[in-house]
């Protein structure tokens, strides 16, 4: 939901290589737990007990409480992280390589192939996500290819726009010229020396795009639309939250937080990113 | 002026026709809605009995100028669901939508405006790093989330205000702040930037040699040149917004088009689900319209180098 935003200069608090270790790091962690899930001292995140239902955070046995039907929250938001993070992965890398490649095509190019990436862009743009999604969910049935799909939908266009703007800056620069002069083929060019000119701007974009899909996958679950039981994603953790929020709203509110926790870093690791890879965005 | 608003108007059309033509791909082009419609349960038989009775066994191109020829008369389809012409039911709900909308922007843009103004005005201090604080926070947050949260301290611990429905001006409220969040954190940001660009333009440093005051430059000035790349960034997350509200109005029981939205996911009412979608792109394709001619009003530059 982030989609035009990412391209924009954007408020930093730290910068630097510093930056980008402190907020990667926790992340990092994050990841390695939720590999690393099944080898923990956790009870299995689906292991229903009901006469442990509804246990509030700080129970014995169950630090962060329990859900309605008694299964642990901590272990499933553990869980939930797995799910959470290779959707955002997928997803994201998905629209990375539609996009980039796209944009290179039409910033390359240009004429008739940038006419049409241009204007499948701008649909794109029109398209209000979230009814895209449910559109395409409907008819087909709800199902991860699917969802990743949508998530791929969601986020090639920003990519495509932010590439196939630096393509045509680059394509007139003299390298590029002497390239085509010297008779290397177009493909040649756009893989060995325009790609790369470009590899931390799409290093960048995919850092904040990861958040920005996260988000989406969230609210596609939190729908109904995405990540359904017995597999579990934060999104999908809040769902069943959601009618539970006055009686217990731990159950809600801890994988909200999860998500706000990692999509901040998540957020922040790109800033400083950019920071580091991209001196020239570097407006304040 | 009159050639910019033509030919925006016909670059808003082809963009129209092809999101449209995108929404039917999605809607009718792929998977099987009849078999979705009907569940596992159904027979073959069954499923193409269906498809037949919606037509859906014909060739795609021969649905596919059904849908435009349809469209160009009005006609969004037959909800599957309610058997009311879809149109008829997206209108219903269009209000309750718009008001939830308008004043979610309403919020981003008083707060937004004026945080992101500050920030850039006292750039480097606590005011700067609390605007980049709170448009961080905007974009990390999931807005369904937060409006859960608002209901939890709001309505439920404090009694303040209504946790849902749509029941008089109160109820507005919480929803409404929930989905402001997304919006005045980007309004913020960029007014900042721009802000802080515009400030550093010499027509600026000639204001200030004349003798204008600060605060008469920063408001008649600064603000008129820097609105341009927020109107443009507002005209783009309209279709964020209304992202936004399907999942608010979820949470809210807010009886708007997002609500019509999800209905339509239960009741796997495809044709439903696609009107909302050329619904939702309609709304964008009209206000980037309005906004294109917006830009000419504000700023005098571009009326005279575009007319």
């Amino acid at each position: 939901m982030t989609a035009v935003v990412d391209s924009m200069p954007r408020a930093g608090f730290v910068r630097g290589r510093g930056a980008v270790i402190g907020f990667g790091a926790p992340l990092v962690l994050l990841l390695i737990v939720a590999i690393l899930a099944p080898l923990l001292p956790l009870p299995d995140p689906n292991l229903q007990d009901l006469g442990a239902s509804l246990l509030a955070p700080g129970s014995p046995g169950h630090a962060l409480g329990t859900d309605q039907l008694g299964r642990d929250i901590l272990s499933r938001l553990v869980y939930g992280a797995r799910l959470s993070l290779l959707i955002g992965a997928i997803g994201m890398l998905l629209g990375a390589i539609i996009g980039t490649v796209l944009g290179l095509l039409a910033g390359y190019y240009r004429g008739i192939v940038d006419i049409i990436v241009s204007w499948l862009i701008d649909a794109q743009l029109a398209i209000p996500f979230v009814l895209l999604a449910i559109a395409l969910i409907t008819s087909n049935g709800r199902s991860l290819i699917v969802l990743l799909l949508v998530l791929a939908l969601f986020s090639w266009a920003q990519y495509a726009r932010v590439i196939r703007g630096e393509t045509l800056a680059l394509r007139s620069r003299p390298f590029v010229l002497a390239l085509r002069a010297g008779g290397v083929p177009g493909y040649r060019i756009l893989l060995r020396h325009l790609l790369p000119n470009q590899a931390g701007t799409v290093l960048v974009l995919a850092t904040l795009q990861m958040g920005a899909v996260m988000l989406a996958e969230s609210a596609l679950s939190f729908l109904g639309l995405g990540v359904v039981s017995p597999d579990i994603s934060w999104g999908a953790m809040l769902s069943e939250g959601k009618d539970q929020l006055v009686y217990a709203w731990w159950i809600a509110a801890l994988p909200g937080l999860a998500i706000l926790i990692t999509v901040l870093l998540v957020n922040l690791l790109g800033d400083a990113l950019r920071s580091v890879l991209d001196p020239r965005k570097r407006r304040y | 002026m009159i050639k910019t608003i033509v030919i925006r108007l016909l670059l808003g059309i082809a963009t129209l026709f092809l999101a449209v033509t995108v929404a039917f791909i999605v809607a009718h082009g792929s998977g099987n809605p009849a078999a979705e419609l009907l569940g596992a349960s159904a027979t073959p038989e069954r499923v193409a009995q269906l498809q037949h009775e919606l037509g859906l066994d014909r060739p795609l191109y021969v649905q596919y100028f059904d849908f435009i020829g349809g469209l160009l008369r009005g006609d969004l389809g037959t909800s599957l669901r309610y058997n009311q012409p879809n149109l008829e039911l997206i209108m219903q709900r269009i209000p309750a939508t718009f008001e939830l909308t308008a004043v979610a922007l309403a919020i981003a843009v008083v707060v937004g405006i004026p945080l992101g103004t500050l920030a850039a005005v006292k750039e480097s201090t606590w005011i700067d790093r609390v605007t980049s604080a709170v448009a961080l926070f905007g974009q990390s947050v999931p807005v369904f989330w937060l409006g859960m949260m608002l209901i939890l301290i709001f309505a439920v611990q404090l009694g303040w205000l209504p946790a849902g429905q749509r029941n008089g001006p109160l109820s507005v409220v919480l929803p409404a702040v929930a989905l402001s969040t997304l919006p005045m954190a980007q309004i913020a940001r960029l007014t900042r930037s721009s802000m802080a660009e515009t400030l550093g333009e010499q027509f600026i440093v000639a204001g200030r040699a004349r003798g204008l005051s600060r605060a008469s430059i920063i408001l008649r000035h600064g603000l008129r040149n820097s609105s341009i790349p927020v109107l443009t960034i507002f005209g783009l997350q309209i279709g964020a917004l209304l992202s936004g509200a399907v999942t608010v109005e979820y949470v809210f029981a807010w009886p708007g088009l997002g609500t019509l939205a999800t209905q339509a996911i239960e009741g796997r009412d495809f044709t439903l689900a696609q009107a909302v979608v050329v619904v939702g792109v309609f709304v964008f394709v009209i206000v980037n319209l309005i906004i294109d001619v917006l830009y000419a009003v504000i700023d005098p530059r571009i009326r005279r180098t575009r007319a």
